[in-house]
């Protein structure tokens, strides 16, 4: 903690005006002591499961071992979890963490093309909005924009939210780009897989289109790249893919997803879309994720037999519109229940609510999901699923070391991380909120002035 | 002695009319100059609300939450008539009371969203349901949220399986005044004057900040912050010299009588403090502006709503008892929600002002137990002492004293009306769900039986309770 306080505060930055404080992860790590947990409730989601006293050691980012009585090695800090539950790192899927600061403040937000601000209603949401005139496609990609720097990082890390699926955001455009998978530490640089799923709307939520035109639209995009791909050298020769409507950025950036490399992550509600999509892939070969699914547990067999996994969140009940009639609160329960993988994302999908993804998981179990599912939902599941779970999403000897140790039961809405570790290092447990919180603590107190806390 | 014994009971009655008339006559009057009582009409949608039928039932051995900061360990609630009649322990049961086991379960005043669009948001969303903005001029007080409700929205259901007992249904905020704002219960009813809270007051819904800039920068403004201010004291003023030209008319009655200018009319009822504002306000500094123009022409701000920075001007919305409206975690898609912080109803509430939750949202109304729950939690992580019993009261007690409607609901006081909910574990749990709400003491929802859960007329025929189960649930 030292480390951090210095990097970060009145050392060698302070020294030098013009440096960003900015704080080095290489630096954390290699000088990162070995750490050891002790005494925890240890909810491994491996092959041990869960563990009544156990301790984690953490060494050089990794978990080198879980299990009762370890030995501290020399020069190790102990931490006493006081048999306070301790699991993997949370992982919020779906999200624009790290892509956007204020959503309606354009120039923080890289989430999509470019909104067009003046076509927001008035609570700022979608209703009458627009993207602009330029094309969201295939070639966007999150990777491009992932900000360290960015608020929302460190308030999702203190709640226990250590990695993030980031993907597009949603709205007009078929095809909205290339998700990558971050990580929420203290690194000059997030990104821990690109390429990750690429985002495809297909929830026909506009006006502005319909099925039949998404569809055809899908179709040809994905036939463009297998010809392309068939004869890239032969773009610029005539009758070559050049002809094409696609751009030639979005058919480089389609190879991964159409030879089953890279999954397609669809937005899509309705139940008869779902299957309409799940034969299309199949018969096409592609990798599949159903994204909002309000109507997904009509499918569950389905799914579950086409290991298709569901990213939901579980709260959405309501029939927003007639594609999601459907909804239930139990959702996440049926699908789990038929076998299908569940996967969390986040109150609405918002990135600046990353956080609630344990009040998503605690509503899916007040909803008849298992306990020790939901909690996969937001740790191992969505590991496997974006293909990072060799070294991430379980408490397991030689994964990085991501842990939370928790006041409470993790999916309880009045729990709050007491440490966070990411890839070994430990977390401050500041964010631009707790020093907000801070500064207005004491109303009264007229010294020093406000500015000046 | 008695000074009237022997005279007959008209005769001391003759004196005591005649005493007083001379009275009447030697106190000095105000001259005849008196101003005449403002006469605008109030009350032109009635609500034709009656409660549903209800039995007499004790809820017996339960952990009671009064809502005014008492919990009760083993404790019964007793009601009958559509009222609380009795609060306490070892209450005996009526004869033919129906009596509910409370072993294990909480009991809470109905919950209270004092911020909601439902009805005028409705599910499903799209361009034919949305009627919660006029989003046409800058002021249009003239037009009303009860107006626009759609009775079959089917997140009054949802709501309502959550606790949710009444709520204020406001037009949105496009609009630097938006229009009247309308309380209802949440009861199915075929027409909104049935759902109509009776004798709530009305609100004005007020908007700060960004979102008129967003809707009429490019439309003739206002475009700035300044504009916003200028824009709400030019309709005040306008209001004042309407309300003064209808005065005049009443006094002398000389001539035809003035136009009717149903926005000026509204605003009147607002000046007149018949009709209180609920104030969209995200930022410290625009609430302290907001105060000084209600002061400029006397009218009443009742509470800032989404108040994302009431924690920095806790001590001044005590100072001028205004109410925070708040979310739990919500915070920075805007500008103006940048500095949201999850301490915040704690903060206002520990600085000895009036705190509360809101919605603004189909799905966060359906949870609002759990959203204070977040709320004490992280005010009890900076140290607070924040009990349950104290916190019930951001969901219950003090949006029913920022409508004006505590002396009919929101707490669990004899003689208030019967709006409860059984919780079966402790509301402040991801896990507990409303397990009974009752309404004017009528049982509207059961969640084990599918039979008192109601559908919206747009539900039938769709999906059917056997796969949603009740209320979506």
């Amino acid at each position: 903690m030292t480390v951090i306080c210095v990097v970060m505060g009145f050392g060698p930055a302070a020294a030098q005006p013009n440096q960003k404080p900015t704080m080095h992860y290489e630096i954390l790590v290699s000088q990162s002591p070995p750490t050891l947990i002790k005494h925890g409730h240890v909810y491994s989601l491996g092959a041990a499961g869960t563990i009544t006293d156990a301790d984690v050691l953490i060494q050089n980012g990794k978990i080198v071992q879980v299990g009762a009585n370890l030995t501290a090695p020399p020069g190790a800090k102990i931490i006493d979890a006081h048999g306070k539950p301790v699991t993997p790192g949370l992982m919020a899927s779906a999200t624009q963490l790290g892509i956007t600061e204020v959503d309606l403040v354009a120039e923080t937000n890289d989430s999509g093309p470019g909104l067009d601000y003046s076509r927001f209603d008035a609570d700022g949401y979608t209703a009458g909005a627009k993207a602009n005139e330029r094309v969201a496609s295939a070639a966007f990609d999150v990777s491009d924009a992932v900000n360290p720097n960015s608020s929302l990082i460190p308030v999702a890390r203190i709640a226990g939210v250590t990695r993030s699926l980031t993907s597009p955001s949603l709205g007009d455009g078929l095809f909205r780009g290339q998700a990558a998978v971050i990580n929420l530490g203290n690194e000059p640089n997030l990104t821990d897989k690109t390429k990750a799923g690429m985002v495809v709307d297909l929830s026909s939520g506009d006006a502005q289109t319909s099925r039949p035109m998404l569809w055809a639209q899908l179709r040809e995009t994905l036939d463009d790249a297998r010809e392309y791909w068939a004869d890239r050298a032969g773009y610029h020769r005539p009758g070559g893919a050049r002809d094409q409507r696609s751009n030639r950025i979005d058919l480089d950036a389609l190879e991964p997803v159409i030879h089953g490399r890279e999954p397609l992550i669809v937005n899509v509600d309705r139940a008869s879309d779902i299957h309409a999509l799940l034969q299309y892939c199949q018969a096409n070969k592609l990798k599949l994720i159903v994204l909002g699914g309000q109507e997904a547990w009509k499918d569950a067999g389905e799914l579950a037999a086409a290991h298709v996994p569901v990213i939901i969140d579980s709260e959405q009940n309501l029939p927003g519109s007639f594609s999601g009639l459907g909804g239930t609160l139990k959702n996440a329960a049926r699908l789990d229940a038929a076998g299908v993988t569940v996967v969390f994302q986040p109150q609405g999908g918002t990135a600046h609510y990353a956080r609630t993804i344990t009040q998503i998981a605690g509503n899916a179990v007040a909803n008849g999901m298992k306990w020790d599912h939901a909690l996969a939902a937001i740790t191992k599941n969505p590991a496997q699923v974006w293909g990072i779970d060799s070294s991430y999403g379980t408490l397991e000897q030689g994964k990085d070391a991501d842990v939370v140790i928790w006041d409470g039961d993790p999916l309880e809405v009045t729990s709050a991380p007491i440490a966070v570790f990411i890839k070994g290092a430990q977390m401050p447990m500041t964010s631009r909120q707790t020093e907000l919180r801070d500064r207005y603590r004491d109303l009264a107190k007229k010294n020093p002035p406000f500015g000046y806390r | 002695m008695n000074p009237t014994k022997g005279l007959p009971a008209w005769g001391a009655a003759v004196i005591v009319v005649l005493t007083l008339a001379l009275a009447w006559w030697l106190i000095p009057h105000a001259s005849k100059d008196v101003q005449v009582a403002d006469q605008f009409p109030n009350d032109e949608f009635p609500s034709t609300y009656k409660p549903l039928p209800s039995h007499t039932t004790l809820i017996r051995g339960a952990t009671i939450l009064t809502a005014t900061d008492k919990e009760i360990a083993h404790g019964d609630v007793l009601m009958s008539d559509g009222k609380i009649k009795e609060v306490g322990e070892n209450i005996a049961a009526p004869s033919g009371a129906t009596v509910i086991d409370g072993k294990g379960k909480f009991v809470t005043p109905g919950i209270i969203d004092i911020h909601s669009h439902l009805g005028v948001y409705p599910s499903p969303s799209n361009e034919a349901t949305q009627d919660g903005n006029e989003a046409t001029k800058p002021t249009t007080p003239e037009v009303r949220s009860e107006n626009s409700v759609w009775p079959q929205d089917p997140g009054f259901t949802r709501a309502l399986a959550g606790g949710v007992t009444a709520m204020e249904i406001l037009p949105g905020s496009a609009n630097l005044i938006g229009g009247r704002s309308v309380v209802l219960k949440n009861v199915p009813s075929i027409t909104t004057q049935g759902m109509k809270f009776p004798g709530a007051p009305y609100d004005l819904k007020m908007a700060c900040g960004e979102n008129p800039k967003r809707v009429y920068g490019e439309k003739g403004g206002p475009q700035t912050w300044m504009g916003d201010v200028a824009g709400y004291r030019a309709a005040f003023a306008k209001a004042q010299a309407y309300r003064a030209t209808w005065r005049k008319y009443w006094k002398t009655k000389a001539g035809d009588p003035p136009d009717r200018d149903l926005g000026l009319e509204t605003l009147a009822l607002v000046l007149d403090k018949k009709i209180p504002v609920q104030m969209h306000c995200y930022r410290g500094d625009q609430m302290a502006t907001m105060i000084d123009v209600a002061k400029e022409f006397g009218f009443r701000i009742a509470a800032f709503h989404h108040a994302s920075e009431a924690y920095k001007v806790a001590d001044l919305l005590k100072q001028n008892d205004i109410c925070a409206v708040m979310w739990a975690d919500w915070w920075g898609f805007k500008m103006e929600a940048y500095d949201g912080i999850e301490e915040n109803i704690a903060m206002v509430d520990h600085a000895g002002a009036c705190a509360m939750i809101h919605s603004d949202d189909p799905i966060g109304i359906q949870r609002l137990n759990q959203e204070v729950a977040i709320a004490m939690a992280a005010g009890r992580r900076m140290g607070y002492p924040i009990t349950r019993a104290h916190a019930v009261a951001w969901m219950t007690r003090n949006p029913a004293k920022a409508l004006g409607i505590l002396d009919k609901t929101g707490t669990l006081e004899s003689g208030k009306m019967a709006d409860v909910v059984v919780w079966d574990g402790d509301p402040f749990s991801v896990y507990t769900h409303a397990e009974k709400v009752f309404i004017d003491g009528a049982l509207l929802y059961d969640r084990d039986n599918p039979k008192l859960s109601p559908r919206s007329d747009f539900e039938l025929g769709q999906e059917d309770n056997s796969h949603t189960g009740g209320a979506g649930q």
